[in-house]
């Protein structure tokens, strides 16, 4: 049987495959600790790429720099190969580490998907249109329940897969997921990992994704790169594994049966 | 403008006899969903304080005026609030300071400014209309301009209201949209100058706030979603304005003043409801 690294890598070829981010020497320094240096990653349609390394390592920077939020050396260039033609502004999804948001707002599921539908005001009415969006989008993620829960009032789980709903629609060209399972239990994590590795290949989707759960992330990912303020060491699952640094920072027995 | 006091005084009240309460009952009908909108918007994205401050600047903005022997303030009063709001969310943003303290410091350097201004030889008295608001000041001319203004940043409020709620949700997810967190907020900014201005001379400069912020802090009370909330807050401001007009009228009090404490009784009211709903649930 093949293991499910070898079952993903078996589908990777349909999907284009092409290098559509280009990280170059990126270096963030944030009151006046070198937080990042000299970070170069290149990000390909249809692959996960996942992120570990130890806390204040970086990783939410990278995300955060992505985003165009923190100031930078280096450059980060996207590139038009999804045929939309824009060099600096692909359509990001993103899924942060924790929402923080204030939760008695009487904001609902479904008032988070119409707005970022279109610019008809939430505050009239849904249209038809998004009312079918928001349904289909959520029942992606087994949430079609919640279209009409105050988002103040979800569990952690439940959040996370609206978040994930939300960042997928529209579907964009990159997209960010900052521990999108902390605070998950686990057969909700292996439900979010299934739901992520479907649609990087449905979508031709290039995913960034932070995570500490490195046992749980090696069968889905692509890649994995392990960043410590710089790029200690990338490439597949089984190579990173089996890099001394990593063995040192995470432990021995991690996901050994899944190595192929 | 005259189908309107014909219509009105055709009501059996004695109120409605009165030109002046006609004229102010259409100017509370034009601005009451404008501030409730805002004020929704205003609450979700946490700058009732600021909102707050911008109402305050005003007075700075009435002293300029009169400083530079302006015949009417208003220009002074729009041009001060406007960049003291430019500056407190360029200082909160680039120092990453506390929002409380920028507020509350810029808040007391434009009262005391004003003050300082208006007091100058000592007839500050005569600007105290400013503070209370005078009902008969609304003339004609001045409910073309609430109507103009009202929709015009009404229009620009609905079309950017996603992008605000979106930023009010969390500035990240929004800027994964592409959405810029500080044109828009500048944008808001200037439309809460624009509405608090307007609406100065008749509400007056102590509780003008108040007008924006409590409809929709009740609203919030009882709102399950975005739609539910912006249409209970017009609602109550709708409700709370024409009664506190004619409560003001027979009880001869600042019409302003009164309109909120209506308002607040229907906070109080809302609050009950959410209180038997979550006793209800458990």
């Amino acid at each position: 049987m093949n293991s499910p690294t070898d079952h993903h890598r078996g589908l990777a070829r349909h999907v284009c495959g092409e290098c559509c981010t280009q990280i170059e020497g990126i270096g963030v320094t944030l009151n006046g600790n070198r937080v990042l240096e000299n970070v170069s990653l290149h990000l390909h349609c249809g692959e996960l790429t996942t992120l570990v390394g130890p806390n204040g390592a970086g990783k939410s920077t990278l995300l955060r720099t992505l985003l165009g939020e923190v100031p930078h050396t280096g450059a980060i260039h996207f590139l038009p190969v999804f045929g939309h033609g824009r060099q600096d502004a692909p359509a990001m999804g993103y899924v942060p580490q924790h929402l923080e948001f204030d939760r008695f707002s009487p904001i609902s599921v479904q008032d988070a998907f119409s707005s970022v539908l279109s610019r008809w005001p939430v505050a009239l009415w849904h249209t038809r249109r998004h009312r079918k969006t928001a349904r289909e989008a959520l029942s992606a993620v087994h949430a079609e329940h919640l279209i009409h829960r105050r988002m103040g009032e979800l569990s952690g789980g439940e959040l996370q897969r609206v978040l994930l709903a939300l960042s997928l629609t529209p579907v964009p060209n990159l997209l960010l997921l900052d521990e999108p399972v902390s605070g998950i239990d686990v057969p909700g994590r292996e439900m979010f990992y299934r739901t992520v590795s479907e649609l990087r290949q449905r979508f031709d989707l290039s995913i960034l994704m932070v995570s500490h759960d490195l046992a749980g992330v090696t069968a889905v990912s692509d890649r994995i790169v392990f960043l410590n303020h710089r790029i200690v060491c990338s490439g597949t699952p089984a190579e990173v594994i089996a890099h001394p640094e990593v063995r040192r920072t995470f432990g021995f027995d991690l996901a050994a049966p899944n190595l192929p | 403008m005259n189908a309107w006091h014909q219509l009105v005084s055709a009501l059996p009240f004695e109120w409605t006899q009165f030109a002046f309460m006609r004229t102010a009952l259409l100017a509370i009908v034009i601005v009451s969903p404008l501030f409730a909108l805002m004020g929704t918007l205003v609450i979700n994205n946490r700058m009732a304080f600021f909102s707050d401050a911008i109402g305050h600047a005003s007075l700075t903005g009435v002293g300029l005026g009169v400083l530079l022997g302006l015949s009417d303030p208003l220009w002074a009063l729009v041009a001060f609030a406007l960049i003291l709001g430019v500056c407190i969310i360029a200082l909160q943003r680039f120092t990453g300071a506390n929002m409380d303290a920028v507020i509350s410091l810029s808040m007391s350097f434009s009262i005391a400014l004003g003050v300082v201004l208006l007091s100058r030889g000592g007839n500050f008295n005569k600007f105290s209309h400013y503070l209370i608001g005078d009902l008969l000041s609304i003339t004609t001319r001045e409910i073309y301009q609430l109507l103009a203004t009202s929709i015009l940043v009404g229009g620009a409020l609905l079309l950017g209201y996603n992008r605000i709620l979106l930023i009010g949700i969390n500035e990240s997810l929004a800027r994964s949209r592409g959405m810029s967190a500080w044109w828009t907020q500048m944008l808001f900014c200037a439309a809460i100058v624009m509405v608090v201005t307007m609406n100065l001379s008749w509400v007056g400069i102590l509780i003008v706030n108040s007008m924006l912020i409590v409809p929709a802090a009740g609203a919030r009370n009882i709102a399950r979603n975005a739609g539910q909330y912006v249409w209970i807050a017009v609602g109550i401001a709708l409700v709370s304005g024409v009664a506190g007009l004619i409560a003001s009228f027979y009880a001869n009090t600042a019409t302003g003043a009164t309109i909120v404490l209506v308002s607040m009784g229907c906070f109080v009211g809302t609050l009950g409801m959410k209180a038997a709903r979550s006793r209800r649930a458990a």
